[in-house]
């Protein structure tokens, strides 16, 4: 393989971007989340994606309504918190069958410092799944941007919702300096 | 009594800014503003939401960003508002210049048993809206004020917002389709989109 530092040039949230770009995704709904840092810079500096920083996550499910009606697609990046704030939201996905997909940064399980995060993050999947949101998990990096270019297929193709869960194990725990 | 009452007739209020509405894309919130469409006329350039209270300024600026070549205006209440009021922080911050909010505000809940809301105990729309970073503001109390922000709705160069001052009332019912995936689709369609 030679020269290792060429191979980490890409790193997997650079592969989820491409994964989005291919889709051709256009608006991008975010909370600020260390876990999306990466992935939202790149949305930001992007010219041909509108990205769009939210007060509450339940404002993406609702933007991306519109951008869909409009012809557009588009994103939606939040931690595991987030989700809880979505469930009424969803009500709206579900019965218009709008396309979704959420990418989910994990709190509340490997090595989680704040004991806050844990009721939320450890609910993420089943509140979810009780939405009928399609759910998929994502624990090592090489199998990160496909596994979400597999969601935004199923999501655009079938007018389904999805979500990406990226473990907390493969984003690293939050680190607390005193 | 009612000529003394200096708030307007929502179904005068929601005619005068569907007067001539041209090609414009109509978002309105769950409850009474979807009735007032509905009363107009049923359009397929109308999204109802039946549901997802909070949603509709949201919905309305998802869809003014992907299509920059329409006007979209969203109708909705005081209630519906207030529920998503961190949305117009958001809006605020991205103000689409094709993208108009009208707020119809009763100070009531009226589909729940026309009980108070905020604004009916001072909270004042108008003000958070400005605070949001909103540069055109309309308070509309008369159909002077109605024409001018309808105006606006089809030439502005900034996301504008109004709140218009309606009576407590419940005029009778006009109810447009529910099904949201027949809303959506037939939405889509007769915007060119593929569905």
């Amino acid at each position: 393989m030679g020269d290792s530092s060429s191979i980490e040039a890409l790193d997997w949230r650079d592969e989820i971007f491409a994964a989005l770009k291919a889709a051709e995704i256009r608006q991008v709904g975010y909370v600020p989340d260390a876990g999306h840092a990466r992935l939202i810079e790149l949305c930001r500096d992007d010219p041909a994606i509108r990205a769009v920083p939210l007060t509450t996550e339940e404002e993406g499910v609702a933007l991306l309504a519109g951008a869909w009606l409009g012809a557009q697609r588009g994103a939606l990046l939040m931690q595991s918190s987030g989700v809880g704030n979505c469930l009424n939201m969803l009500s709206m996905t579900k019965t218009c069958r709008f396309p979704l997909i959420m990418l989910v940064t994990m709190r509340g399980e490997w090595a989680e410092f704040n004991p806050w995060q844990v009721p939320m993050g450890s609910k993420t999947q089943a509140a979810l799944e009780l939405c009928d949101v399609l759910v998929y998990r994502v624990e090592r990096g090489e199998d990160a941007a496909e596994t979400v270019a597999a969601a935004l297929e199923i999501a655009f193709n079938g007018d389904l919702a999805t979500a990406v869960l990226l473990s907390q194990r493969l984003i690293g725990a939050k680190r607390w300096v005193k | 009594m009612i000529s003394n009452d200096p708030r307007l007739d929502r179904r005068v209020a929601i005619r005068a800014l569907l007067e001539n509405r041209a090609d414009l894309l109509l978002v309105t919130g769950l409850g009474s503003t979807t009735w007032d469409a509905a009363s107009v006329a049923d359009d397929e350039h109308n999204f109802y939401l039946w549901g997802a209270m909070g949603a509709a300024a949201m919905v309305g600026l998802g869809l003014a960003i992907a299509r920059p070549d329409r006007r979209v205006l969203v109708v909705t209440g005081d209630g519906e508002m207030l529920m998503g009021l961190g949305s117009l922080a958001t809006i605020g911050v991205q103000r689409p210049p094709n993208l108009a909010i009208a707020v119809f505000d009763n100070g009531h809940y009226g589909e729940t048993g026309m009980q108070a809301s905020h604004t009916a105990d001072g909270v004042a729309l108008i003000g958070i809206a400005q605070a949001c970073g909103f540069k055109e503001t309309f308070d509309i109390t008369d159909e002077l004020g109605l024409r001018e922000f309808s105006g606006r709705i089809h030439d502005a160069a900034t996301t504008v917002f109004a709140r218009v001052a309606i009576r407590a009332d419940e005029p009778p019912r006009a109810l447009p389709p529910r099904d949201g995936v027949l809303l959506k689709n037939r939405f889509r369609r007769a915007i060119g989109a593929e569905t």
